[in-house]
């Protein structure tokens, strides 16, 4: 165990003394926040882990339909169709605190969800186009909700790793060091102690003799 | 606190079609290069979500990387057209190891 370098003086003493201290209270406080923060975490990752299930599922399925849309279709036909979309997604971006964590908070617009569903005339196109297309918007809050979700687990998972280095390294660097090194300055200090008063003592003696 | 944002797909053209027809931007891209310029420009385009194919954010780990920690955009892998390799699974788990330590909540399944 290195010791941190200082004098030993009554001075370095009280400082260490109360750098201990802090260093404790933020030992404990880290300790509850990152406690805190796994437990909303596995909340958030198992909602996310169910959801992603969901999205890929659903999502596979749309791909599918597509798949099917475009054997029946001309290539071209179905790009000329979706190529112009009569609606456009609009998302509300805000943010939200999770245990000082900023992560952000994103829904669809519900304005743009009210629209007509099918952005092109139904002559040219095949009924699968329509099915796929229905179901990709259905799917749009849940997928808009899987990247919230994911997201806020990134960089919570990010937030969590950081917060466990700072508490390993209070706990089994910083407050030990600071112990030890008190612990040596309050036995350099005692040890000073008892020399002062050996010499004292022997320095009485020798002044006792001298008048005897 | 709420602003309208945007968002945008990338990945294999037959699989970010659908998007488009639901008004999202979108960057056909089936290169690495083209996929990192793509998620680049969306990025700084402001866009608050970005879909990726499976198979396009394999080619590009590096680039997903420089935003997985910043708050947006959210850069999320979905399943292309050929169905999920897993790789969104996969950043999940990895999400669970850095935070906790240990792999909880796949275990099961091994």
């Amino acid at each position: 165990m290195a010791l941190i370098q200082v004098n030993p003086t009554r001075m370095e003493l009280t400082r260490l003394k109360k750098r201990l201290m802090t260093a404790r209270r933020g030992h404990k406080l880290l300790k509850d926040k990152r406690d805190e923060m796994v437990r909303r975490f596995i909340t958030l990752i198992q909602e996310n882990r169910r959801l992603r299930t969901d999205v890929e599922r659903e999502l596979t399925a749309a791909f599918s339909q597509f798949a099917l849309a475009r054997a029946v279709m001309e290539p071209e036909a179905l790009e000329e169709a979706v190529l112009y979309p009569a609606r456009s997604v609009a998302l509300r971006l805000g943010t939200r605190n999770i245990m000082s964590v900023q992560v952000p908070v994103i829904q669809v617009d519900p304005d743009s969800l009210k629209e007509t569903i099918l952005p092109y005339g139904l002559a040219s196109t095949s009924a699968q186009l329509d099915g796929a297309i229905a179901t990709m918007t259905e799917l749009l809050p849940k997928l808009v909700q899987l990247a919230e979700i994911e997201k806020t687990c990134n960089l919570l998972a990010d937030e969590i790793e950081k917060t466990r280095r700072r508490v390993n390294a209070l706990e089994y660097v910083m407050i030990p060091d600071l112990e030890q090194t008190i612990r040596g300055i309050t036995m350099k200090l005692e040890e000073n102690e008892r020399g002062a008063l050996t010499r004292l003592m022997k320095v009485k003696d020798m002044l006792a003799t001298r008048e005897a | 606190m709420a602003n309208a944002a945007k968002m945008a797909a990338v990945g294999e053209r037959d699989a970010v079609l659908a998007f488009k027809a639901m008004g999202m931007t979108v960057i056909p891209a089936a290169q690495a290069d083209e996929a990192a310029a793509a998620v680049r420009k969306l990025a700084r385009e402001g866009m608050a979500v970005i879909f990726i194919t499976e198979q396009a954010a394999g080619l590009i780990p590096d680039t997903l990387a420089r935003y997985q920690n910043e708050p947006v955009p959210a850069i999320i892998p979905i399943p292309g057209s050929r169905g999920s390799a897993g790789l969104g699974m996969q950043r999940l788990k990895a999400n669970v190891e850095k935070a906790i330590g240990a792999d909880i909540l796949f275990e099961k399944e091994g």
